[in-house]
């Protein structure tokens, strides 16, 4: 095992530099230690000034998803003992815009994330004498995959057509949007039918598959989207028959 | 009332926007081999020309289909047809592997495993196949 490891680390100061940079920096290495921690050592011990985000260090806020040795990944759940010999090249997530190191801007992601109407949707609320909603297990089974995702946006990352057109709604909205399709408490499927079906939504999706690869909690967003696809095609099919109703 | 002195206003940092080189597809072994799925449907294209060639041919008469069926036998056609055939091939056994990711089937509430969804439709693909070869070869 070696003594140290080396981390290639993107720099961008927008006041200093035009372009992003790398920065080599020389950290302990150990066997328990994730990219994270390595980069938790560099800024309290080496460089102060470098910037990222993170929060929970157990995979499960979302908030440390970086490109590392090439592969979007949460830097909490990387091994560095996985990426040895070195150096490991740290850099922001793809597809976002850089805001400063290795922070992306993510407010694209938010507004598509709001577009899909990610809540339980129902006309009307029955009276609390009526008691709960209740789900029977296959029922929560059916959704269940889908409500893992922690909107890490490593999924938009890893898609080249969310980097080539980037008004994609994208892997993890659309993933977010079937997880209150599919619930059985759910009415709003409607509602979302048009932005799901329209110009960016799943039709953009030409499977290629990445976005479930790279998932961290094994959502499927590619499923979600190919199920989807389903869904929609056999909707406007039925729509065009005599007897059919959308 | 005047107007309040301090008014949220959004910060607008100065992004870097990298810029998706045309290359991107040769970054990832999986993008190179989702490229090469999507380039399938060319040699289906082409396939459909031909097809089409030979009803020209047809129309035209048996000189006409006969000499369509020469030019069938020549080097550069059987070399299409073989790259159209491993083309084709490697696009339909991704479609099939696709297929449980697409469709879930529940029977008594459980869901299916994914090998027999993707199973069935290789079943019908071979199936399909031998009604077709039945028709193609009978004397």
């Amino acid at each position: 095992m070696p003594e140290t490891v080396a981390l290639t680390v993107t720099r961008y100061r927008p006041e200093r530099e035009a372009e992003p940079t790398s920065q080599t920096y020389e950290v302990p290495f150990r066997k328990d230690w994730v990219v994270l921690d390595a980069l938790n050592y560099i800024k309290d011990k080496v460089d102060g000034s470098l910037s990222f985000r993170w929060s929970c260090r157990m995979g499960v806020c979302g908030s440390c998803g970086m490109t590392v040795d090439g592969q979007p990944k949460l830097t909490c759940a990387a091994f560095l003992s996985d990426h040895l010999p070195g150096p490991v090249r740290v850099e922001p997530l793809r597809f976002f815009p850089v805001i400063r190191d290795l922070v992306v801007d993510i407010r694209d992601f938010m507004r598509k994330l709001e577009k899909v109407k990610p809540w339980i949707i129902r006309p009307e609320e029955k009276p609390l004498s009526e008691g709960e909603y209740r789900q029977t297990p296959d029922e929560l089974d059916a959704y269940k995959p889908f409500s893992m995702c922690i909107n890490c946006m490593l999924c938009y990352s890893a898609c080249p057509i969310y980097g080539l057109e980037p008004s994609f709604i994208g892997p993890a909205a659309i993933a977010l949007a079937q997880r209150y399709n599919l619930d059985s408490r759910d009415r709003g499927a409607a509602e979302r039918l048009e932005i799901l079906t329209g110009h960016d939504g799943i039709w953009q999706c030409t499977f290629v598959g990445e976005c479930s690869a790279v998932c961290p909690k094994s959502v499927d967003p590619a499923g979600a989207i190919q199920r989807y696809k389903l869904t929609a095609a056999v909707n406007s099919l039925s729509a065009l028959l005599p007897w059919g109703q959308r | 009332m005047s107007a309040p002195v301090h008014q949220y206003t959004l910060h607008h940092p100065k992004w870097y926007r990298r810029r998706v080189s045309v290359w991107w597809w040769l970054e990832r072994r999986s993008y190179a081999r989702f490229v090469l799925r999507e380039l399938t449907c060319v040699f289906v294209a082409l396939f459909a020309l031909v097809t089409l060639w030979e009803v020209r041919a047809v129309v035209q008469g048996p000189e006409a289909h006969a000499r369509f069926l020469t030019w069938l036998r020549s080097p550069f056609f059987l070399g299409f047809h073989a790259v159209a055939l491993l083309a084709v091939l490697f696009h339909s056994i991704t479609w099939f592997n696709l297929a449980p990711k697409a469709m879930v089937v529940r029977l008594k509430g459980k869901r299916m495993p994914d090998a027999l969804v993707a199973g069935a439709n290789y079943a019908a693909f071979a199936l399909l196949s031998a009604a077709v070869a039945f028709l193609l070869l009978r004397r």
